[in-house]
């Protein structure tokens, strides 16, 4: 295995040092190191962040390998800076069987570009009626420790009380999706001013609240770890402020999208913004930019979320939900939180890596950039400004809300246990 | 300059295209308008019972009504008038663009068996008065058809002459001659102008 | 002008005066006359796409096109499936393919005729969208109004009934404050929407406490099924409390009239004596209709190639 001396480069932010990577961890952190035989990488001006982990991320393989898969996701996630991702259950057949999760598993490990993690559905099916084999899942190859029936909520209370008390057994997570479904019929965007003009049936904020209520008194009430989906209403931020003042055990996430878009988007019925949970209002927004940075709001994640161009390109009430976001997360958090002064880069690692990579209790991954710990990192050039071209990515997809957006910042490289993935912005496999 | 204009009126301008500015003033309106009401009043002698002026939006309209007060003043005999809006007949609406309609207003009798008389400003293109032709199809039946046009200028794109002619004017085809009436601009006035000039500013005599 | 009407603010008070002066230019022209069509749009060619039924909006629009000497095409594409059947960008890039200069567009889902505005050249009409908007129809009363009334400047106008739902509502409601009307929206609380405050409207649940003061009360269709979904209790009390009958009718000044933009359920939101009654306006609305389309499509295809 070669081994890479990296020159010059500012570690979260900080003054610029020298890092090598050898047999996949880093060797040394200091000034002017020097390394024979080593490959060096100027990266004069770059920043170096521990690799980033997401805990929310749509494969599609297996069943819509036409949308996306394992290796194309896994390419376009190394391409945004990411060493580990969370493959979402809510594939077909769906992941919640130790087969399946160790089928997505395997995948991953054959594409060699990020450490593909499975999430085990709650919920057999996802149809929300009985637990599937959580221990199964947790005991595989995949070592499953989140469980999710993402996209859909597991909204019967009893069932999310067992599901929460059971996981404990090995230290596991429900990552909930918060959408109270009767609230929801026929939703299509954030209810409030501009689903009334624009027609499209309202998804109101109280129907994700009254979810994440209700969630954390059942964690209190039965002493579990809960971790909130895409959280995306100031309602949802005040309610997590309160349960984290109360001692609840619960963490969450936002994504890039509900941190830089809101309803405004779909006035032109352009169905490449409808998602789940919808985008919200400004003050929306705003709340969500301030309870990642005060820590209400632990990690970001992409909900990233391809889908084929014929479920994408028709009409908004039958597009399907959803958008991309492994390759521009970074972008959009330093143009979010970085550039208007509210997280550091020390911050940035810390949402984008460290606290999601203590959620999933993922070893190895969101570790401090310091000697002996796996060399899981990417390289940044924060001065870069670039315009999105969904035509260029590297996903299956096409569905960008950005395209067209100028965003900063450019990941140059990104190295998963001392291999690089992407190099000079190309992916290496 | 695309065939001879129809002798009606007697025109001692030498050919080729009109000098630019003021081609004629108020009392020169005015004394074309006379000669041609005199000319139908000669024309259809027997038949001014018959006749019914009708006017072209915007400018031929009041022209027509001026037209029939001095016939009438001339001849003693009332004559009816009315309007056509030609603008859902128009074959150039693409290249025009969308105008406002305007009334469509015949006398209470309608126009068959009748002599009509089309009236417009400006005979140009021809293609305003084969527009008012289908229309007055679509209106009624009349005897006959006939056009006057207070200036002439040329350059037809459609086999159409005018039975009267207040005045033949040889333009350049890129000019464009501006017709300004009391009734819709608050001054009588013809004048010649270039393409890049200004509709109003300009000074200098043509005749 | 702008090149589609897609939805009643692509009107501004200068163009919306202008599509009912046009209407009634048109009307007048051919009143009385045998031959009721003009040559204005010979040559071009409107499609008439419709996702949903409704027979009396096509017949509307297919009529104003051919009394414009346009060829008229109707594609029907309700009741195969949708999912299944060609994409709604496929049968536009079809239909443009075959020469369309304008689309007219009836679609269950709000906002399809914005994305096929987004996919043709030619000029695109909505002929209703989904819960979005029906902005011919929202001329076509604004014009019978003015023909009944003389003005819009001022002039009161109640919508009652199931708001949250309808097109019709919405269109109404930003085209009569275009041109100079208020609005009253009266309805159960259920059947308005949240964000009905960012409205150019007020807004009443009690229908007797509004009347006496209006010019014009239009009364929207109410589905039963609304009832299923606990939007009201039942059909007697949705029509006792929100209905118009004959007693409503009474506290109604002089001059006012009584609309609906069909098809009605008598008995429910409107009494049978109310609908056939010298104030109801319902049959003349239809004929207005068409005038008031002729004007558009003479307004939208009459114009420059963009
Ligand atoms: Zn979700």
């Amino acid at each position: 295995m070669s081994s890479y001396l990296i020159k010059g480069a500012r570690v979260l932010g900080g003054d610029p040092a020298d890092l090598l990577l050898r047999d996949g961890r880093i060797a040394a952190i200091g000034e002017s190191l020097s390394a024979t035989g080593a490959e060096v990488l100027d990266a004069t001006g770059l920043i170096a962040l521990p690799g980033l982990v997401d805990l929310h991320t749509h494969l599609r393989e297996p069943g819509r390998e036409d949308a996306e898969t394992v290796e194309t996701g896994s390419r376009a996630a190394a391409l945004g800076g990411f060493t580990a991702v969370h493959a979402m259950a809510n594939t077909d057949p769906v992941a919640d069987t130790a087969g399946v999760v160790e089928q997505v598993w395997r995948l991953g490990q054959e594409a060699g570009l990020v450490d593909v993690v499975p999430v085990g559905a709650v919920t057999v099916g996802l149809r929300g009626e009985r637990l599937a084999e959580l221990g199964a899942m947790a005991d595989s190859a995949a070592r499953v420790r989140v469980f999710s029936d993402d996209g859909i909520c597991v909204s019967d209370p009893a069932l999310m009380r067992r599901a929460l008390e059971y996981v404990k057994a090995f230290d596991g997570v429900v990552a909930q999706h918060a959408e109270e479904p009767r609230l929801t019929v026929g939703a299509q965007m954030h209810e409030g001013d501009r689903s009334a003009k624009l027609g499209l049936t309202g998804w109101p904020a109280a129907a994700e609240e009254a979810i994440i209520a209700r969630d954390v008194l059942l964690a209190q009430h039965v002493g579990a770890r809960l971790h909130v989906c895409h959280v995306s209403t100031a309602g949802s931020v005040e309610i997590l402020r309160w349960a984290k003042a109360r001692g609840v055990d619960v963490t969450a996430e936002v994504t890039p999208h509900h941190l830089l878009l809101t309803d405004a988007c779909a006035e032109g019925y352009d169905p490449v913004f409808k998602v789940n949970p919808p985008l919200r209002t400004d003050g929306d927004v705003t709340a969500l930019r301030h309870g990642l940075a005060d820590g209400t709001i632990d990690a970001v994640a992409t909900d990233h979320a391809p889908h084929a161009v014929e479920d994408k390109e028709c009409e908004w009430a039958q597009a399907r939900p959803g958008m991309l976001g492994l390759e521009q997360a970074l972008a959009i958090v330093q143009d979010t939180m970085v550039e208007t002064g509210l997280l550091d880069w020390a911050g940035v690692a810390d949402r984008m890596s460290v606290r999601p990579a203590a959620i999933a209790r993922l070893a190895g991954h969101g570790r401090p950039l310091a000697p002996g710990e796996p060399a899981n990192l990417v390289l940044l050039d924060p001065a870069a400004r670039s315009v999105v071209d969904p035509a260029a990515l590297a996903s299956r997809s096409r569905n960008s809300p950005y395209a067209g957006r100028e965003l900063p910042g450019r990941v140059v490289a990104t190295f998963l246990r001392g291999v690089p993935t992407v190099l000079d912005g190309k992916a290496q496999r | 300059m695309a065939g001879s204009p129809p002798a009606a009126s007697s025109s001692r301008e030498a050919r080729g295209p009109a000098a630019p500015g003021a081609l004629l003033t108020a009392p020169d309106v005015a004394r074309v308008v006379d000669r041609m009401a005199h000319q139908l009043i000669e024309k259809a002698a027997n038949g001014l019972a018959d006749l019914v002026l009708v006017g072209i939006p915007t400018r031929g309209a009041p022209l027509a009504r001026r037209l029939a007060a001095r016939v009438t003043a001339f001849s003693g005999t009332p004559i009816d008038v009315g309007t056509v809006d030609i603008t859902l007949y128009r074959d150039d609406l693409r290249l025009r663009g969308v105008r406002a309609l305007e009334d469509t207003v015949l006398p209470a009798g309608g126009i068959d068996g009748r002599l009509v008389v089309l009236v417009d400003d400006v005979l140009f293109s021809g293609r305003s008065v084969r527009a008012a032709l289908d229309a007055l199809r679509d209106l009624g039946r009349p005897r006959a058809v006939q056009l006057a046009v207070l200036v002439d200028r040329g350059h037809r794109e459609l086999p159409i002459r005018a039975d009267y002619v207040g005045k033949n004017v040889p333009t350049s085809r890129g000019q464009s001659v501006r017709v300004r009436l009391a009734e819709t601009d608050g001054v009588d006035e013809v004048r010649v102008t270039e393409p890049e000039e200004p509709a109003a500013g300009t000074t200098g005599e043509a005749r | 002008m702008k090149r589609h009407l897609l939805e009643a603010g692509d009107l501004d008070r200068v163009d919306a005066t202008l599509v009912l002066d046009t209407a009634a230019q048109i009307e007048a022209a051919l009143t009385g006359r045998e031959v009721k069509k003009l040559p204005t749009l010979r040559g071009r060619t409107v499609v008439n796409l419709f996702y949903e039924d409704s027979t009396r909006t096509r017949i509307s629009f297919e009529l104003a096109a051919k009394r414009l000497s346009a060829d008229v095409i109707n594609f029907s594409a309700k009741g195969s499936s949708v999912s299944k059947g060609e994409s709604l960008k496929d049968t536009a890039l079809t239909l443009e393919a075959m020469g369309s200069d304008a689309i007219v567009i009836r679609h269950g889902a709000s906002g399809a005729p914005h994305q096929l505005a987004s996919w043709v050249r030619g000029s695109v009409v909505n002929a209703g969208d989904g819960t979005h908007e029906h902005p011919t129809q929202a001329l076509l009363d604004a014009y019978t109004i003015r023909r009944r009334l003389g003005r819009l400047e001022g002039v009161r106008v109640a919508i009652v009934g199931d708001v949250l739902h309808s097109r019709v509502a919405r269109s109404n409601v930003v085209l009569l404050h275009t041109l100079g009307a208020e609005v009253t929206l009266i309805a159960p609380p259920t059947l308005l929407p949240v964000g009905i405050g960012s409205w150019p409207a007020e807004v009443s649940y009690d229908l007797d406490a509004v009347l006496p003061k209006v010019d014009v009360v239009m009364m929207l269709r109410v589905q039963a099924e609304r009832m299923t979904a606990s939007f009201f209790p039942s059909a007697r009390e949705y029509s006792r409390r929100y209905g118009l009958d004959a007693r409503r009718m009474a506290v109604l000044g002089d001059e006012a009239i009584v609309m609906h933009p069909g098809p009605m359920n008598r008995g429910m939101e409107i009494a049978a004596d109310v609908a056939d009654s010298v104030r109801s306006t319902i049959v003349e609305q239809v004929g207005n209709g068409v005038s008031v389309r002729m004007a558009v499509l003479y307004l939208l295809l009459g114009g420059a190639p963009s």
